[in-house]
């Protein structure tokens, strides 16, 4: 095994195990099942060893489009530090959450196809971390969007399944739109899309500043579709329409990072571009805000922690706009990865134990019924909310530094976000695991198979400890800001918000039968989503109606109404079809048939 | 002259295969094995073709009206190979999901043969005026297929389509004519190469009306707009095999001749009339994908669809660089292998169900997986996924598109750079690029309306896809797949015949 040919078994072997399942899955559950770990169980073991390895030999890439200097595209790989941490999270969590599903789908239907899907997305997922160039990136980035379509539409029988999977494509499909557009014109100033090529190119680059900016925005429109960043955040919650594993490895851990791993890629070409990485931070701060808010009154399991999400990422692209280097945001990518991934494992376990009831007022009580299920939550818990020394508490707390420091607004903000996140999240603890058991299903629920408590379990372990100094220093090197620097408020403020959305949570939902609190803007998500359905049906459904409309009977009538350019042709074409009979047809054919042949044979 | 070209068989095939049918034999076998036979006789030929080779290969030629310059010339490069694969495949696959009525069933056979040899002579055609009546032999049958076999209105959708198409052809020849005599008197002939020759010499002067003749011509050929309102009505009229060999194939011709023809011979006239042709492709891009949106019923809406994808292929011709025209012409062969996989698919649910309807359908993939299956990989090869050809085709008429024309290729973009001002080649690159989200609502939706959410009764018991309309559909989507792995090896197909002057 060598450092050349490892990154292409890691990135080849899921896709090999989706065409095998796509074949011959069918014939038994076992062998798909089986099939999709290897290949995850693979990548996860050489992902390991490849991070350990220091010296690394020189990337092969493949040709896959070639105009010569103006325009080549490769299909290669890219083994730095940073794709080697992005392997380990992709593949570690992986098979985790590959294991898990084996337990969590064993009664459901299209048990191969999910596997399938599963494996395409994973094959997708690595091809975006170890891409070496944008359109390579794109690529795979369109790939992993039809995967969460597929796997958002798992029980494509349901309309709510159906409609999700639909808008999760479709509204990153707007995303992708301004993505290509940016590497179109990144391409266009430096004739090159390999990232070593911009990178290099770039910080010379003598055009216009605002070119660049232009550029860079469009790029991270990318980011804000894939990554569910307002205004383009309303798929992710809708999203949980798929099955939980789904969630909790696509829609939590991994895919939805993507678009912060491709903003920390091409960090170098937004540090020469200040104005755009200010508008970056813009949209990350206050995603991570008007998220947080949203979580705190929805009252399903998994939309909580859809929003909890969004909120989280929203941290992380906070991250690439203030602080001076990527590994911050890359640190809490990490760190995320593990909490939520968690939680949502949690999540899925309680769902189960619950017969798919996801409204949690219909729960109650559940902290004797699924005990394991519960310890693993609250690890998840602590760490998505700050408290001290988890593993959130450290990577969430450096952004936070760095965003009072460059752009204190935005740096309060997160801060009081982060008390949010504590209160959202106690609230959905109290109000599942505490309190009376609020229907049939939660007094009979039950604790899940070892399949799927031992990920959980082996998860909760990096989710409270990962953050720790002597363990994150062996993936990040970090930039702390100078402690004389930050204001000597904020970390006691961060105490006092953690501390205050916890007790806040607890003193509210402890026994609590129903919601005590009601503030429907947030319930109703700040009626963004009712603003893009009017906008949707009104605006582009009317107008498009109107134009069909004008298609059929203006443009058409405007057209054939040229009667003096089109006299003959009618007459033409009334000759030609007046004759009317079968006989005639046939005659012309033969006629025709005739006189071609004639002409071909006489020389 | 020279020795019989081996591409007269591929014409010669399909005609022979009709007059059989003609004589009585069994219509459907003899189609059938005709077809396949000239797929292989082309993948064969294929492997004779030298394609580090400029120019045509395989030529003959024979005299017909020698005074007029007017000569049965055969030849193929690289781009009429790919066409001519495409030709013999979408006939193959088209032959295969036929049903047509069992009591005329022979006239139904013999008219896609024709079609299929019409549009084999079109393409292997290296004379021009040769190109043009092969292309008019395989119009006819398309008219008869409709107005006969078709459904719904289907006489007001032939007559239309009629009126439009022999217009257009009409202005066509005039332009052809017009090229013919913009040849310096004595040295006048249809002969493509002897045309380019002149070209490159400076010995045919850039005519900007007989360019917009030709523009025109081959344009409403092609539904380019505002000349498209044909199309929709008569894809959804025609009888599956029909849409099949005219949206896939047919169609392609007018702007295989756009390439072929104008490129060449006419630049500084494409230049000087860009702005003209760049709004029409927003036209057929923006306005006409909002109008795909709004359609209610599938084949309509496929319709709709084909024009819109038409607007790229414009695109890529228009900024008249190696990368564009490359990508315009791959995308020929990736739409028309979509569009004749969704027209088939959209065949058999019409077969299965009898309705189009979006709101009459729904579910329907839990009572068909197969036909859900190949209808989800048709709809991602149609919205551009990354894996199947289009993407690459479309991938390469953005990157083209937005360099603008060759003269200025580099020097433009970097002076976009310094003051930030694109051109207006790049404006409709945007609204292009636009068109990748337009696809995926109304191609997504679709699929949710047709094969998602709760299955109702009535369709419980519809018959999945088996037998040979499931044998083309394979294999169609594996033509598409591999190329869109490997569109590298279309590259090196096509670009030394696009890199003539």
């Amino acid at each position: 095994m060598s450092t050349q040919t490892a990154p292409w078994i890691i990135l080849f072997s899921p896709l090999a195990a989706a065409v095998l399942i796509f074949l011959i899955g069918r014939f038994s559950k076992t062998l798909s099942a089986g099939l999709a770990i290897l290949s995850a169980a693979t990548g996860c073991f050489l992902s390991w060893w490849l991070f350990r390895q220091t010296e690394v030999a020189p990337q092969l890439s493949l040709e896959w489009l070639n105009f010569g200097p103006e325009l080549t595209i490769t299909i290669g790989i890219t083994l730095d530090h940073l794709s080697k941490v992005m392997l380990l999270v992709v593949t570690t969590i992986s098979t985790l959450v590959f294991i898990y599903s084996t337990g969590y789908m064993r009664d459901e239907e299209g048990y191969t196809r999910f596997f399938a899907g599963l494996s395409l997305f994973l094959f997708s997922m690595l091809g975006i971390v170890l891409a070496d160039n944008f359109v390579m990136m794109f690529i795979f980035w369109e790939l992993v969007g039809v995967s969460s379509y597929i796997l958002i539409g798992h029980y494509y029988s349901k309309d709510s399944a159906a409609d999700a999977g639909k808008q999760a494509f479709i509204v990153n499909r707007i995303g992708d739109f301004g993505f290509m557009l940016g590497i179109l014109l990144l391409w266009s100033a430096t004739g090159t899309v390999a990232f070593s090529g911009l990178l290099s190119a770039i910080p010379g680059f003598e055009g216009a500043p605002v070119y660049l900016t232009v550029a860079c925005v469009l790029v991270f429109m990318g980011t804000v579709g894939k990554s569910a960043q307002m205004p383009l955040h309303v798929w992710l919650p809708n999203s949980m329409e798929g099955p939980t594993p789904v969630s909790s490895l696509l829609h939590a851990a991994t895919m939805v990072a993507a678009g912060v791993y491709m903003l920390a890629r091409i960090f170098p070409i937004l540090e020469v571009v200040p104005d755009a990485r200010e508008i970056i931070a813009w949209v990350g701060g206050i995603t991570c805000f008007c998220a947080a808010l949203m979580a705190t009154q929805q009252n399903d399991i998994k939309r909580i922690l859809a929003y909890s999400t969004i909120s989280q990422l929203g941290y992380m692209v906070l991250g690439i706009g203030v602080a001076p280097t990527s590994s911050e945001a890359m640190f809490h990518l990490f760190t995320h990865a593990c909490f939520k991934c968690l939680l949502f494992l949690a999540a899925g376990s309680v769902m189960i134990a619950m017969h798919h009831e996801t409204d949690m007022w219909h729960m109650g009580g559940l902290r004797k019924k699924t005990p394991v299920t519960m310890i693993c939550f609250i690890a998840g818990m602590l760490a998505l909310s700050g408290c001290p020394f988890t593993s959130g508490y450290f990577s969430k707390d450096l952004i936070i530094e760095w965003a009072v420091l460059k752009i204190p607004f935005l740096g309060w903000l997160a801060a009081a976000a982060a008390g949010l996140t504590a209160f959202y999240i106690f609230r959905e603890f109290f109000v599942v695991f505490f309190g009376k058991a609020r229907s049939e299903h939660a007094e009979h629920a039950h604790e899940q198979p070892v399949s799927m408590l031992v990920p959980m379990l082996i998860l909760a372990v990096p989710a409270l400890f990962a953050g720790l100094p002597m363990i994150q220093e062996h993936f990040f090197t970090l930039s702390h800001p100078d402690a004389h620097a930050v204001p000597h408020l904020l970390h006691p403020f961060l105490y006092a918000m953690f501390f205050g959305g916890a007790g806040l949570a607890a003193l509210l939902y402890f026994k609590a039968e129903k919601d005590p609190v009601s503030i429907p803007l947030f319930a109703n998500r700040l009626y963004i989503d009712d603003v893009y359905f009017w906008f949707v049906n009104k605006i582009q459904g009317g107008g498009s109606i109107v134009l069909s409309w004008a298609d059929r009977w203006v443009v058409d009538l405007v057209i054939v109404q040229v009667p003096s350019k089109l006299t003959w042709a009618c007459g033409f074409a009334l000759r030609f079809l007046q004759i009317g009979s079968i006989q005639a047809y046939a005659f012309f054919f033969g006629a025709g048939v005739v006189g071609l042949l004639y002409i071909m044979l006489s020389k | 002259m020279s020795t019989v070209s081996p591409l007269l068989f591929l014409i010669l095939i399909p005609l022979v295969a009709a007059v059989l049918v003609m004589l009585g034999g069994k219509s459907r076998t003899v189609s059938l094995f005709a077809s396949a036979s000239n797929l292989i006789l082309l993948l064969v030929l294929a492997t004779k073709f030298r394609p580090s080779e400029a120019g045509f290969q395989f030529v003959s030629s024979f005299p017909v009206v020698p005074q007029l310059g007017i000569n049965f010339i055969l030849g193929a490069d690289g781009l009429s190979f790919v066409m001519l694969f495409l030709s013999t495949a979408v006939t193959l696959a088209a032959v295969a999901v036929a049903r047509p009525p069992v009591e005329n069933d022979r006239w139904f056979y013999i008219s896609l043969l024709m079609i299929s040899a019409g549009v084999i002579g079109a393409f292997a055609s290296v004379d021009v005026f040769l190109f043009y009546m092969f292309h008019e032999l395989a119009l006819i049958p398309t008219f008869l297929l409709i107005g006969i076999w078709g459904s719904g209105d289907r006489q007001a959708a032939a007559w239309k389509a009629t009126i439009y198409l022999a217009t257009g052809s009409f202005v066509l020849l005039l332009g052809l004519i017009g090229l013919y005599l913009l040849q310096p008197l004595g040295d006048r002939s249809f002969d493509l190469r002897h045309i380019i020759q002149l070209a490159e010499t400076g010995l045919i002067p850039d005519n900007p009306i007989v360019y917009l003749l030709l523009l025109f011509g081959f344009g409403t050929l092609v539904s380019l707009f505002p000349f498209h309102t044909w199309a929709p009505q008569a894809y959804a009229s025609a009888p599956a095999p029909a849409a099949m060999l005219h949206a896939g194939v047919l169609k392609k011709f007018g702007l295989y001749g756009l390439i072929r023809i104008c490129a060449p011979v006419f630049p500084e006239s494409i230049q000087a009339l860009l702005p003209l042709l760049l709004v029409l492709i927003v036209g057929n891009i923006l306005y006409v994908g909002y109008v795909t949106i709004a359609q209610r019923k599938l084949d309509t809406m496929l319709g709709y669809s084909s024009v819109m994808h038409m607007g790229y292929i414009f695109l890529g011709f228009a900024a008249l660089n190696v990368v564009s025209l490359t990508g315009a012409s791959l995308m020929l062969l990736s739409h028309g292998l979509t569009v004749a996989l969704l027209f088939a698919l959209c065949g058999e649910i019409r077969e299965r169900t009898g309705t189009l309807e979006f709101s009459e359908l729904g579910g329907i993939a839990r009572a068909t997986p197969r036909l859900g299956l190949a209808f989800g990989f048709a709809a991602m090869a149609s919205v551009g996924l990354p894996g199947f050809i289009g993407f690459a085709s479309e991938l390469m008429v953005f990157f083209g598109a937005f360099v603008g024309q060759p003269t200025e290729m580099r020097g433009q973009t970097a002076a976009a750079a310094e003051v930030f001002r694109f051109n207006s080649i790049q404006i409709v690159t945007i609204c292009a690029v636009w068109g990748i989200v337009i696809s995926a609502i109304y191609m997504l939706r679709a699929y949710r309306k047709i094969f998602m959410g709760p299955l109702p009764e009535r369709w419980s018991r519809l018959p999945d896809l088996a037998g040979l309309p499931r044998v083309a559909v394979v294999l169609l989507i594996g033509v598409m797949l591999f190329y869109g792995f490997f569109p590298q090896l279309l590259v090196n197909l096509v670009t030394p015949a696009l890199l003539q002057p």
